[in-house]
């Protein structure tokens, strides 16, 4: 259960933000996450009003946007969306560690009200 | 609603942990000192892998040895007492170790006249893959024990690994071990990284693993 001391550094970082900018409260705090970035997003959902509980984040909104992986060919020179575990090349069957996007875990935006 | 101020971001959740990684990386290119990050889930036989490991290159390689578990420091007891520095890393419930963590447990091994530095995770094959702790490379271990989809179960790690060992080789038959299998799910899921079958009770396959460190020691400074 990571997931706890991922949404703590991604609220920090917000907080620090909204004091910044006067102390106005959060009212959304949106996260980019790959599928590769080895979160589970339930976990992340079930974490954040606990780790929220006495900031300026207290009672905001988390939004997720899931990154998809994509994958570089090299043999090919083609980029593809892998399906499953085994990234295989849809023209030419090898497998391709060459991954372009979907390891994202970053903090996005976030809405101060 | 109308006067929400909407604020940009897009940096790393982790900045944090990803800048002293760097910071230490640093550090160990500096001193000369390669650092190998050693996961696998609990039990697939890395401190055991580890204990003769240790036992083989005593006097050969100057190691030290950070062991991250979540309570006790019965890993690094079992590790004492074979040449190497051995530091215990309590990471007092977390899943994984972070790199302030390795940071804490390096201040107190001291990397001086070092050339390896070992770090043994906490036994898990999720947390610990998106925690860089300023390692060259990353170990993952997985038992004839665990069976043979291993890799296909938990691919966001097995994409990370530079070795996979594959271990208790002595235990294959035994297990009745599908090996072609195996190494299938390893190579689809992980073509870039290098695979070797090894035992840490009977010894075989240890001269390839070794043979394996050897070749990524840094230069003396
Ligand atoms: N037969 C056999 N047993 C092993 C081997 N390596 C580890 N073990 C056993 O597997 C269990 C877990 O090993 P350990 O090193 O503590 O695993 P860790 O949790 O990954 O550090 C122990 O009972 C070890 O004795 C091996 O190569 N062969
Ligand atoms: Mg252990
Ligand atoms: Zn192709």
């Amino acid at each position: 259960m990571h997931e706890v001391s991922i949404c703590a550094a991604a609220v920090r970082a917000a907080v620090a933000k909204a004091e910044e900018m006067g102390g106005r409260r959060i009212a959304v705090l949106r996260l980019r996450i790959g599928a590769l970035a080895g979160v589970v997003p339930e976990a992340l959902d079930f974490a954040y009003p606990v780790v929220c509980r006495g900031t300026l984040a207290e009672g905001s909104r988390l939004e997720l946007e899931h990154v998809p992986v994509r994958c570089l060919c090299e043999p090919c020179g083609k980029e593809f969306s892998p399906q499953g575990a085994v990234y295989a090349c849809p023209s030419c069957g090898v497998p391709s560690a060459r991954i372009v996007s979907g390891r994202e875990l970053e903090l996005a935006q976030i809405e101060l009200e | 609603m109308e006067d929400r101020l909407i604020v940009d971001f897009a940096q790393a959740v982790l900045a944090e942990n990803d800048r002293m990684a760097a910071a230490l990386r640093a550090e160990f290119d500096r001193r000369g000192l390669f650092c190998v990050n050693v996961l696998s889930s609990p039990g697939a036989g890395k401190t055991a892998l580890l204990e003769r490991t240790l036992a083989d290159l005593a006097g050969q390689i100057p190691t030290g040895v950070l062991v991250g578990d979540l309570a006790t420091d019965h890993d690094a007891a079992r590790l004492r007492g074979k040449g190497a520095r051995v530091v215990q890393v309590t990471t007092d419930g977390y899943c994984h170790l972070e790199a302030n963590m390795v940071r804490a447990g390096l201040d107190a091994l001291g990397l001086d006249g070092l050339r390896l530095l070992i770090v043994e995770n906490v036994g898990n094959l999720v947390c610990p893959a998106s925690h860089d702790l300023g390692e060259h490379a990353r170990v993952v271990l997985f038992s004839v024990t665990e069976g043979e989809d291993k890799p296909l179960k938990y691919p966001t790690l097995f994409k990370t690994a530079d070795l996979v060992l594959v271990s208790k080789i002595d235990l294959a038959e035994a297990v009745e071990f599908r090996r072609e299998e195996a190494l299938a799910a390893v190579y689809g899921v992980a073509p870039q990284a290098e695979v070797l079958e090894v035992s840490a009770k009977t010894g075989s396959g240890l001269e390839h693993w070794y043979a394996w460190l050897r070749e990524r020691l840094q230069p003396r400074v």
